[in-house]
């Protein structure tokens, strides 16, 4: 990944759960097969309330968000262990989410699969920026800009390697614990 | 050490951890299901090859029981995707939908979803199918594809919910990294009042701590109050870990424990032995809690999340469309007993769908008595619509024309364990979260009901 990303933000709520990242109905979906895994991103966010959530996150017909960074508030990823919540997220596009706290699973699978950075912000970004607001991620020094202001973000520490390797396997492989193939 | 801490230090070859420590653990078991084990077995295959081995058959349990009764073609290949790794892999313990193990799982819409329309060796609810066949002991380490895996906490063991591609890793390897939860104790006292149930008892320390209070921890419980509570209260307990967040729960393994898990492997002919746990006088808590169960009411988790908690009797002005009784957490034996007690002789005021965790939970009702009758036709003829079919069904949603679920922005009470917007279906749908007897108060009445004034 390049060491800059900029890209307008989604921004949600506390307590974002997995049921209004990706619904129970699509579950059906298999991540490891290609077809199906380009279709949960389509879906991704479609379960958050129209009311609060005018902008649609995956335009109506598309596959992919034009939303890499998702600014959330606290408890992010909270409620099943379905890995195709940071899976739809991925797969729509979705580069890094920048939250406030997060629940425990939806962290371990984003690390686990690679499919996104799970950041968290040192303070409450939620009531100060909105969706469509332009933001640049340095995973260099791990701070965000965003409305001219420059925020430091935690780093993530021993599990930034497994994201950098692209998921739990390339890790383990890279770092000798199962074998390469 | 804790009791999560002493299983997890045994289980990495270690004689101590400590609250932080990254581990490489080794599994007991793994669980998984039509949701997630298609696509945990695709991550194996696509990380150790098309032709590779688990690393031991004997210890992976698969449980199909999701989207089972439903058209969904998605749906119904996903059993067979399971079907066709246990036959390759030689699994010994697939509880497979159907009893043909070259056949393919069709549902039948037509023959509707009330009357059975499984074979022989199906069982439904992961969660409450795991303990019956003798696959939960004291001491273990279970990893399971669902969050609400942390239920097998209630028997002594360190049980918690994973991903696919962790998942996957075990399937190759046996092995996880974990990270050693901090434990939070929670020590009952007391016992339970009349109309109160092992739900209100979770439902008020969600309510307490809030539903991330127990982000990133074990909670262990303990006390005079937890050693009364019955095997089935205490999985109602440990399941609802998850909904604050939690890596686990855990109940000290005693002779209530040891009596029920003898018993199922002896039955089913599982591993009959294990080495429990015992707890230390010395423990590091980062929260530490008396609660008197004696002094508890029944209560309610509104709208839209498990800690949004109140009392039920400050809630008989919300109306209800529907009621909702099954789920692992809401769908035991004992659960459908107390619902039979309230509504015994009345009917129903609103659409109330009963889903047993599984088909012993079936079996039981129809053969245990009420006054005269059995259970199963009390539920019936208080116009309960009872489905012979075990699943998850409506708890989660799932596809359209799964049992039970909301379909329309109705207001639902049910006796699972999650009301996050569009858990159960529309995501206009309004979910109240209560124990089986308050949600046939409340069913009897079509508002939010305090069931004390149902039980002589």
């Amino acid at each position: 990944m390049a060491n800059k990303l900029t890209s307008p933000v989604y921004v949600v709520a506390d307590n974002i759960d997995t049921d209004q990242i990706i619904p129970a109905q699509y579950l059906t979906l298999v991540p490891t097969i290609p077809d199906e895994y380009e279709k949960l991103g389509s879906y991704a966010m479609v379960g958050l309330p129209d009311d609060l959530y005018p902008i649609k996150f995956v335009k109506e017909g598309a596959t992919k968000t034009e939303y890499k960074i998702i600014i959330a508030g606290k408890n992010f990823g909270c409620g099943s262990s379905r890995e195709h919540a940071p899976i739809a997220l991925g797969a729509a596009g979705v580069d890094a989410v920048i939250a406030e706290s997060y629940a425990r699973i939806f962290f371990r699978n984003s690390v686990a699969t690679g499919e996104l950075y799970p950041y968290e912000a040192r303070e409450r970004l939620v009531d100060e920026v909105k969706t469509g607001d332009v933001a640049t991620i340095n995973f260099d020094n791990d701070t965000l800009e965003i409305n001219g202001a420059v925020h430091q973000l935690k780093p993530m520490g021993d599990v930034r390697p497994v994201i950098d390797a692209g998921g739990l396997f390339n890790y383990a492989r890279q770092s000798g614990m199962i074998s390469k193939r | 050490m804790t009791l999560t801490e002493k299983i997890l230090a045994r289980a990495s070859g270690r004689s101590r951890v400590n609250a932080g420590d990254n581990v490489w653990v080794n599994a007991d078991i793994l669980l998984t299901h039509d949701v997630c084990g298609p696509g945990s077995i695709g991550v194996f295959k696509r990380e150790f090859g098309q032709d590779a081995k688990v690393w031991d058959p004997t210890k992976i349990v698969i449980i199909p029981d999701h989207y089972i009764f439903t058209a969904d073609r998605l749906s119904n290949r996903n059993v067979d995707v399971l079907r066709e790794f246990a036959k390759e892999q030689g699994l010994p313990y697939f509880y497979d939908v159907i009893d043909d193990p070259n056949g393919h799982w069709t549902f039948n819409a037509a023959r509707g979803q009330l009357g059975r329309q499984h074979g022989s060796r199906y069982q439904g609810v992961c969660h409450a199918a795991l303990p019956q066949r003798g696959h939960t002991r004291p001491g273990e380490v279970l990893f399971g594809t669902d969050s609400h895996t942390c239920m097998a906490g209630a028997f002594g063991e360190f049980a918690t919910g994973i991903g696919n591609t962790d998942a996957g890793f075990i399937l190759g390897t046996g092995k996880l990294l974990l990270k050693v939860p901090e434990t939070m104790r929670f020590y009952l006292e007391g016992e339970l009042p009349k109309g109160v149930m092992a739900k209100d008892v979770i439902l008020n320390v969600i309510g307490d701590i809030g539903f991330d209070g127990a982000t990133y921890r074990a909670m262990q419980w303990e006390g005079p109050g937890a050693s009364a509570l019955s095997v089935d209260d205490r999985m109602t307990i440990a399941n609802m870990a998850i909904e604050a967040g939690g890596k686990n729960g855990i109940f000290p393994a005693d002779a209530k424990t040891f009596a029920y898990v003898d018993e199922r492997a002896r039955l089913n002919g599982t591993k009959a032995t294990y080495d429990p746990v015992e707890l230390d006088k010395e423990q590091n808590l980062v929260f530490d809690k008396v609660y008197d169960l004696s002094a508890l009411e029944p209560m309610v988790a509104m709208h839209p999340n498990p800690g949004n908690r109140a009392l039920a009797k400050a809630l008989e002005h919300v109306r209800l469309d529907r009621a909702y009784i099954g789920s692992c957490t809401g769908g035991k034996t004992s659960d459908f007993v107390a619902f039979a007690e309230i509504v015994n002789g009345r009917r129903v005021q609103i659409e109330t769908y009963g889903v047993p965790a599984t088909s012993e939970v079936v079996n039981e009702l129809k053969q245990a008595r009420l006054g005269g009758s059995l259970v199963w036709d009390v539920l019936v003829d208080a116009g309960v619509k009872m489905t012979e079919n075990a699943s998850c069904a409506a708890c989660l949603g799932g596809p359209q024309d799964t049992f039970g679920r909301l379909n329309a922005p109705l207001t639902c009470i049910s006796a699972t364990n999650r009301n996050f917007p569009g858990r159960m279906g529309s995501k206009e749908s309004k979910v109240y979260l209560a124990s089986p007897y308050t949600v046939a108060a409340s069913a009897l009445t079509g508002r939010v009901t305090d069931p004390r004034e149902y039980i002589s």
